[in-house]
């Protein structure tokens, strides 16, 4: 018959429609602005409204999110911060439309490079998120954020200096935890390596 | 408020309505339905567009913030997004997308290629950033941007909205505001604002490179 | 199978069936034949009705500056399979002028339009040699290898001055007109007459004009900002009536100099860039341009990488399939609902992918020897979850939906016809050309990564009209399925790279081409290297691009109406189709 498949359409529509009130009743309120709310509308078997309340309910996004980069520095007992970056320059090679610029200081006396940097520029307008500065970064310092709410009405400010870039280490372990323990295990592991062969060297000199 | 600042320049009251007609509160209200029904034209541009699709579908539904009207005409959106790479063969279009649009109107560029040239900048078609040839209202880094970080822009458009008086906002003073100047594709594209410029620039004898080259390294 | 196997079994050495006219590519790290220009029409003709390499892949160019020499590059395919043969033209730069293979192979027609504007070599006997992706009037040809873009700074990244000085600041300030342009000497923008697009909208008005009768036909414009062109596309379109008698696209509103930043990028570095051809699915993408880097270096990735690989890539042509039924609804006249349906798929997707790779659409997920980082602990049995229960069910959704609705039935059966052989000869690929009755997939034709041992069939539909691409879309999306089914339970442990992840790799010297089935059809990239960090030519065969050619084909004849689905049933992504 003519309109059986039209038909048939518009009743799988109204099937959809039926089970957004289906579902709301069924999971009742704990549906929305809640974590677990959350959570089961991107399950694979969700049904109904599939909406993110954004702004007042906010869709987690993964550890390996990436959005802008930042550079991680270590806190001090007294509260200075120590940039793990040592302004190697592998980020600046690597980065695909090259908006990374870094500045290396120099020993005023020696002029020999210090391995710390005196100004790291980030020029958000050309950075592509890739996350290859965070991937081949070997001193883990520069890291993808996890902030995407950064809308501006003005883009004066949109070269990002060393003050805005640098995060503690502490808000990087929070948004990436499994990375950040795998790193810290890496670590100590080298450490140890590095320690035990200075302690065999020292042995075999006194030997 | 008194009368005299109600028969203030900024705003053309007929003759015949003086004294009949004020502007307070009403203002406000004026302002926020303003920002609870802003319309987006359908215009999308590269990768960033894709997202903007996203946007506007069940995930994220900008029909939240009353945006899901998106109107494939200029002439009725009250704003643009300018989602993705803006090369020099689509600026005109754009330019004269933007003229005709009605008043109040507003720019969001979304993504690190409309507001600065993004990672496409360096190449020889690409623009660098809308922002040379309208003007913009937001600015979403990102490249391409969620599409919450996308409606956290679109939020900010919406306050920029809701603070906008009748009073001193430009778009109620005297005078329309002249179209913005469409550019032109010659050997490369032309920007009537930079006629002088360009002559000037074609018309002189090619300094030394060497020179110039010391000076970017200073720079 | 070693790769040198079928060269051997299947390509024929044609440079002793035609001697004296063709010699073998004896460069190092090359393949291919050369080609004396004065005898191409005639070899390529000889190799289509004789040989039967009657597919014309690829035409592009490369500016060997040193030698002071322009090769053209022709990639042609058997339409039963097998790999390819490549020819070579090599002309003379100042005077670069090839015989053009328009009349054989009509998939030649944009590509070589696209060699004349980027490199600006020269086809004797195109009719129709216009700039194509840039603007008539454009100065210069910029992918010449002396061609400088205004924000020109060095040959090849990494630029020196970002590390150690790190010279800072918008590049723009550097430029005489703050902005990236640059003009000829002594021009006058005051007495500048733009030249304008007479010759297009002449040669639409000149067709299909009744003598007899004394009508005229009309000429319509849409886009490029038009709700239905996917993107900033255009199409001038003559109208007889309500018939379309001509129809031309224009297009390079999104052209973003893909190749020429290809060509100053270091190789790893392109990878990311990749991920914005065909934006909505980058994966596959990806996973080309892996592929032949691969070639070129001559590495493999590891078991479990090229699962994982193949996972991403079906994923992504699943998600890219459903993407086009939520157009093809829109298209019809339905206006958001089903997009809204497809994109709700998409989105599930979506979260995979940014849980894998950390972006939603750019994944940027691929290195050359393996993927970037490991599936994460869950995500496994998410697409578990996804390739099991919910795409199948949504899949018999979309089939009970669409495949016998009347609207969809009446609207597109019949329109848009493409026949087998215009198909193979306007060089469509993917389900356009299988849609058409060639059973051609890559898959299949000349496996890559692991798909030589899954079970998936080869889906061919035989009308060649927009139903049946919907048909052959529907079908491949449920033989992605079954892929990813099988993929998912074979998926095997072990590492994930082959060597060390490093920022810069070794590519020896040589040329190669690696294609992959994208959902839009055959991606090929083809790189030309000379040993250094960059390559030496990066050049995109970019299926959306080609598949256009056959739109005028489909629309001639047809309904103004019909254009809008033709173009969807395309199924483009415009940063493809423009780089």
């Amino acid at each position: 018959m003519t309109g059986k498949g039209f038909l048939r359409m518009l009743l799988g529509v109204f099937k959809r429609f039926v089970m957004t009130y289906v579902e709301d009743f069924r999971k009742g309120k704990k549906r929305y602005y809640t974590k677990e709310g959350i959570e089961s509308r991107r399950k694979a078997d969700v049904q109904g409204i599939f909406t993110i309340q954004y702004p007042e309910e906010k869709l987690p996004v993964p550890e390996e999110f990436r959005f802008l980069p930042f550079l991680v520095y270590d806190e001090g007992p007294n509260g200075e911060k120590d940039l793990r970056c040592t302004s190697c320059g592998i980020c600046a090679k690597v980065c695909p439309p090259q908006c990374i610029s870094i500045v290396r200081t120099n020993d005023p006396v020696t002029g020999k490079p210090i391995p710390q940097p005196k100004e790291f520029y980030i020029d958000v307008d050309i950075c592509m998120n890739c996350g290859l500065c965070a991937e081949y970064c070997p001193f883990d310092a520069i890291k993808m954020d996890h902030d995407y709410e950064i809308a501006s009405y003005s883009r004066q400010n949109n070269i990002y200096d060393i003050e805005r870039l640098a995060k503690p280490v502490s808000y990087y372990a929070g948004i990436r935890p499994t990375n950040y323990a795998a790193e810290e295990i890496a670590r100590q592991e080298k450490e140890a390596l590095k320690a035990a062969a200075k302690k065999s060297a020292t042995a075999e000199s006194a030997g | 408020m008194s009368d005299d600042s109600l028969q203030s320049s900024n705003y053309d009251i007929p003759p015949e309505m003086q004294g009949t007609v004020s502007i307070t509160s009403l203002d406000k209200v004026y302002a926020w339905s303003r920002k609870n029904s802003m319309w987006p034209m359908m215009f999308g541009l590269a990768c960033c567009a894709i997202e903007m699709v996203v946007l506007a579908a069940s995930r994220f539904d900008i029909a939240r913030f009353g945006m899901e009207v998106m109107r494939p005409s200029p002439r009725q959106s009250d704003f643009l997004i300018v989602s993705g790479t803006v090369t020099k063969k689509m600026v005109p279009q754009i330019v004269r997308l933007y003229n005709q649009m009605p008043e109040p109107k507003y720019v969001v560029a979304m993504g690190a290629c409309a507001s600065g040239g993004g990672p496409f900048k360096e190449g020889y078609s690409v623009v660098s950033g809308i922002d040379k040839f309208i003007p913009v209202d937001v600015y979403i880094p990102g490249c391409p941007p969620t599409p919450q970080a996308l409606m956290n822009g679109l939020i900010a458009l919406t306050k920029k909205v809701d603070k906008e008086r009748i009073k001193t906002s430009k778009w109620y003073s005297k005078g329309a505001e002249a179209a913005v100047p469409v550019p032109v594709l010659g050997p490369d594209l032309m920007d009537p604002r930079k006629y002088a410029l360009i002559y000037e620039q074609t018309h002189r004898p090619i300094e030394p490179e060497i020179p110039a080259e010391t000076e970017q390294k200073e720079g | 199978m070693s790769e040198e196997q079928i060269t051997v079994v299947q390509i024929p050495d044609i440079s002793l069936q035609y001697e004296g006219r063709v010699v073998k590519d004896a460069r190092v790290g090359y393949s291919g034949f050369i080609v004396g220009a004065e005898h191409l029409l005639e070899i390529v003709q000889s190799l289509r009705d004789e040989l039967g390499f009657d597919y014309l892949s690829s035409v592009t160019g490369v500016d060997y500056l040193p030698e002071g020499k322009m090769e053209v590059v022709y990639h042609l395919y058997r339409s039963i399979g097998g790999p390819a043969l490549v020819l070579k033209v090599q002309v003379p730069r100042d005077e670069a002028v090839v015989p053009s293979l328009y009349h054989l192979f009509k998939s030649a027609d944009w590509q070589e339009r696209e060699a004349w504007d980027l490199l600006g070599i020269r086809f004797e006997g195109h009719p129709d040699l216009r700039r194509i992706l840039t603007w008539e009037g454009f100065a210069g040809h910029p992918l010449r290898k002396d061609w400088k873009e205004p924000y020109f700074e060095e040959e090849t990244k990494p630029f020196k001055s970002r590390w150690p000085e790190g010279i800072t600041g918008h590049i723009e300030d550097k430029n005489p007109f703050h902005d990236n342009v640059q003009y000829p000497d002594g021009f006058d923008p005051e007495t500048w007459v733009p030249q304008a697009e007479e010759a297009l909208y002449t040669s639409a008005k000149k067709i299909g004009r009744d003598a007899e009768l004394h009508t005229d036909t009309i000429v319509v414009n849409l886009g490029p900002q038009h709700p239905s062109t996917h993107g900033v596309f255009r199409m001038v379109a003559a109208l007889d009536g309500e018939q379309v008698v001509f129809l031309k696209p224009v297009m390079g509103y999104l052209h973003r100099n893909h190749e020429k930043i290809g060509e100053r990028n270091t190789y790893l570095q392109n990878m990311p860039f990749t991920d914005r051809l065909d934006y909505v699915s980058s994966m596959s993408n990806n996973f080309g341009y892996a592929l032949a880097v691969e070639k070129l270096m001559g590495i493999k990735p590891p078991e479990r990488a090229d699962y994982i690989r193949v996972m991403m890539a079906e994923l992504t042509r699943w998600m890219n399939h459903v993407f086009s039924f939520g157009f093809l609804w829109n298209d019809l006249g339905s206006y958001f609902t089903p997009m809204i349906y497809a994109l709700e798929e998409r989105e599930l997707v979506l979260d995979i992918f940014e849980a894998v790779s950390g972006s939603r659409m750019m994944c940027n997920y691929f290195r050359f020897g393996g993927v970037a980082r490991d599936l994460p602990v869950g995500v496994l049995d998410r697409v578990k979850e996804l390739v099991f229960e919910r795409m199948p069910r949504r899949l018999d959704d979309i089939d009970k939906m669409l495949t016998t609705n009347e609207i969809v039935r009446n609207r597109c059966i019949g329109c848009g016809v493409l026949t087998a052989e215009q198909a193979i000869n306007n060089g469509a690929s993917g389900p356009n050309l299988r849609a058409s009755g060639v059973p051609y997939d890559i898959r299949r034709a000349d496996p890559y990564s692991i798909y030589d041992r899954l079970d998936f069939d080869v889906v061919v539909h035989y009308h060649g009209d927009v139903y049946d691409r919907y048909l052959t879309r529907l079908d491949e999306a449920r033989q992605s399925n079954r892929i990813l089914q099988q993929v998912v339970r074979d998926i095997p442990e072990g590492p994930i790279m082959t060597g060390k992840p490093a920022y810069q790799v070794r590519v020896p010297a040589g040329d190669a081409y690696g294609r992959v089935e994208g959902p839009k059809g055959e991606l090929g990239f083809y790189i030309v290297s000379t040993g250094k960090p960059n390559p030496w030519r990066y050049h995109v065969r970019a299926p959306s691009f080609i598949n256009l050619t056959s739109l005028e084909d489909m629309c001639r004849g047809g309904k103004i109406a019909d254009v809008v689905l033709n173009l969807g049933a395309v199924d483009i992504v415009l940063g493809e189709v423009d780089r």
